[in-house]
């Protein structure tokens, strides 16, 4: 009974011993993780600021008045003015639908002679 | 216990002892002692050996407890300090200084990383031609300087400061040991010269291998500086309140202005009339503030292109000050608009004799006649009415007394210029804008304060969610009678260039003789402002254009006055930035609506 016991201890204590050793490099693994996760961050942030500087450097808007100017006979853009406003009133609604025909009546006829109607 | 089992107990009194004593005639009881006094001897020595034993184990305890704390003292003394890993969780601290962003979130200044390059002559394995390839590099740079000091004394110096990724690489190729590059955080402002007063510019600080400060050296970037820097932050930036692309559009306008004028100089300010939130703030010429240039060293520091017209520029603004006085004096129920003024020119006072524009008299007119054209007689009038105390209070509860709070360092230099003494002739003189120097911002403050129903705006360059809600200044009636004498202006007065269809402009000109530096006036040099409100019956925006000796010639005298020179340009900038603020134009109340014609037709 007491071996048993003995044994016990000695297997409990080697199990925890185990598992204790394996939490600890899970935790290792994971804080490494995290590091190499946090750097990749860092990297990343500080490649997005340099792509935000160049999309502000290149969309200046000296630089783009100049390429508008450019590209003048193909987009023909201009600056925005007052009379591009519109009012809903001014916009050409599409003529209404024909009704459509439900009840369709048959009707016949004959033109005489001259090709005019009676 | 085992020790007892293993020698029994020597009995105290063992019979044989005894009977053998007894025999001799000896006292047995000695026998008796004698065994108990061994007996006492043992149990004190065993309490000894244990007591022992107890001290070796606590000794070696303590001992081992000593070692551990020793120990680890010692590698804690010995090691670099690191962060416990575990601790450190969450977002990131970006210690990088915050990007300035326009009120859309466009990008004003933000952050480049670039490299530094420096020396360590220790190192260096052939200092003279590393001094010549560095030279055809940069050619900044000269040779004969760097061969010098690469065998001379020094250990260490910086070459250059920032370094582009090509020219880094043509060093590399040097392939010079003795050549490092440091990491280099550099502010960059990607408009360039677009709103360069305002942003100021930043320079590097303390210095070293590793890293510098970034330290703003003018405009909001020096008065955040702090708050820039702030780690706390965590990245947000700093939003102001101006609006990239009406920036963008007045300063093309006005630079177009002051080249047509022949101008030294101009500025436009645009402020939203209830939050006091400046929309663009240009001053001409400018400068880029990726590359700021030195003060000037000579001359007057107002011709550097680093003053600030808009903000450091204190004018005599001229006319644009009439309307203060005919609204303070129908605020204060001396007149309404209608009431007729006797308006004689010229008027003596005292020694003083105040003439109108090119010796004109107008006779009797209407108060609002007063201001559609521009008749200092009848303002002067209006002015001894009100009296000198309560002008200097009206102005001064608009803030033309004290500089203005604008976020930026150079604010509390455009301090205004006021008369020593405000006597009666003061009183008049500023009552049509001589003898009290204000800057354009101070000038769109109180145009705004006096006309978005009376209430005091105070100008700022952040971005406000709300309207101000400041003192009233004028009573609401008042302020309208303002918006419609400055709307009549237009229409019929001395701005009549000033109309922009759909919009309905309401301003008033100013043409100021410059002051020579050893007093009196020039007569062939003006400062002409136009200060502009949009739409005059719903105000929004204040719009104050300033030139600095402009003239125009298209005509066959040249003409200065604001309403041929400065109006035409803040019209066309109304055209320009009105319809990028989102607003829509519309007819006037009390005009009718034009009749479209519809081209869509069956």
């Amino acid at each position: 009974m007491k071996t048993f016991l003995y044994l016990c201890a000695a297997l409990g204590v080697m199990g925890l011993a185990f598992w204790a050793y394996q939490e600890n490099y899970q935790t290792q693994a994971a804080l490494k993780q995290s590091a190499k996760v946090k750097r990749e961050i860092g990297e990343l942030r500080q490649s997005l600021a340099i792509l935000n500087a160049e999309w502000a450097y290149l969309n200046r808007p000296e630089r783009l008045a100049e390429l508008a100017e450019i590209n003048f006979d193909r987009l023909g853009l201009l600056p925005l003015e007052p009379e591009q406003f519109g009012a809903v009133e001014q916009v050409a609604f599409p003529p209404p639908p024909v009704l459509p025909i439900t009840d369709p009546i048959e009707v016949r006829g004959q033109l005489d002679g001259e090709g005019q109607f009676p | 216990m085992t020790e007892m089992k293993e020698t029994p107990r020597t009995p105290l009194r063992p019979i044989a002892s005894v009977l053998s004593a007894r025999e001799k005639g000896e006292n047995p009881d000695v026998i008796e002692r004698e065994n108990l006094r061994k007996r006492h001897e043992g149990d004190r020595d065993r309490t000894r050996r244990c007591a022992e034993g107890r001290l070796l184990v606590l000794a070696l305890f303590f001992f081992c407890a000593f070692a551990v704390i020793g120990t680890r003292m010692g590698t804690l003394a010995a090691s670099e300090a690191t962060e416990p890993r575990a601790a450190a969780t969450g977002t990131a601290i970006i210690a990088s200084r915050a990007n300035i962003v326009d009120r859309n979130g466009r990008i004003l200044a933000t952050n480049l990383s670039t490299h530094s390059l420096y020396a360590q002559t220790r190192d260096m394995v052939e200092p003279n031609r590393a001094a010549e390839e560095l030279a055809l590099i940069f050619p900044d740079l000269d040779p004969e300087t760097l061969k010098k000091d690469f065998t001379g004394d020094r250990k260490f110096l910086w070459v250059k400061k920032k370094l582009s990724p090509e020219q880094m690489q043509a060093v590399h190729d040097i392939g010079e040991p003795g050549l490092l590059f440091g990491p280099r955080e550099m502010r960059l402002y990607p408009n360039g010269k677009l709103a360069a007063h305002v942003l100021g510019g930043a320079s590097f600080g303390r210095e070293g291998v590793h890293s510098a400060e970034v330290v703003g050296v003018a405009g909001v970037e020096k008065a955040f500086d702090a708050w820039l820097r702030d780690p706390v932050n965590n990245g947000a930036p700093l939003q102001l309140s101006l609006d990239l692309t009406v920036q963008a559009a007045a300063r093309e306008v006005l630079q177009g202005g002051m080249h047509l004028l022949n101008a030294k100089g101009a500025s436009s300010v645009m402020m939203d009339v209830e939050t006091g939130e400046i929309l663009s703030l240009v001053s001409l010429p400018d400068f880029d503030p990726n590359d700021r240039p030195r003060p000037l060293a000579t001359g007057d520091a107002g011709d550097s292109p680093l003053f600030n017209r808009a903000v450091q520029g204190v004018y005599e603004l001229g006319s644009v000050f009439k309307i203060f006085t005919a609204a303070q004096a129908i605020d204060l129920g001396l007149v309404n608009a209608h009431t007729m003024i006797e308006a004689h020119a010229p008027m003596r006072w005292g020694k003083f004799k105040i003439k109108e524009f090119k010796g004109k008299s107008y006779g009797t007119i209407t108060v609002e006649d007063v201001i559609v054209k521009s008749s200092n007689v009848g303002t002067a009038k209006m002015a001894l009415a009100i009296g000198a105390e309560r002008q200097r209070e009206f102005l001064g509860s608009m803030g033309f007394l004290e500089p203005t709070e604008l976020e930026m360092v150079e604010a509390p230099t455009g301090k205004p210029l006021l008369p020593a003494k405000w006597s009666e002739i003061s009183t008049i003189t500023i009552s049509y804008g001589h003898g009290l120097s204000s800057s354009p911002v101070h000038l769109a403050a109180g145009y705004a304060s006096l006309l978005n129903g009376g209430t005091r705006v105070r100008p700022t360059l952040l971005r406000q969610d709300s309207p101000q809600t400041g003192e009233r200044i004028v009573s609401e009636g008042a302020s309208k009678a303002a918006r419609t004498m400055l709307r009549q202006v237009v229409k019929r007065g001395t701005a009549s260039f000033g109309e922009v269809p759909g919009y309905a402009v309401g301003g008033k000109t100013g043409t100021a003789d410059k002051p020579k530096p050893k007093g009196g006036y020039y007569k062939d040099k003006v400062i002409a402002t136009f200060a502009s409100v949009f739409p005059a019956h719903d105000p929004k925006y204040v719009l104050i254009v300033t030139f600095d000796e402009p003239v125009e010639t298209s005509g066959t005298q040249p003409r200065r006055t604001a309403g041929w020179t400065a109006v035409p340009v803040a019209a066309e900038m109304i055209r320009r930035t009105a319809p990028l603020l989102g607003l829509r134009p519309g007819p006037e109340p009390g005009e009718e609506p034009q009749v479209v014609k519809a081209s869509h037709q069956q």
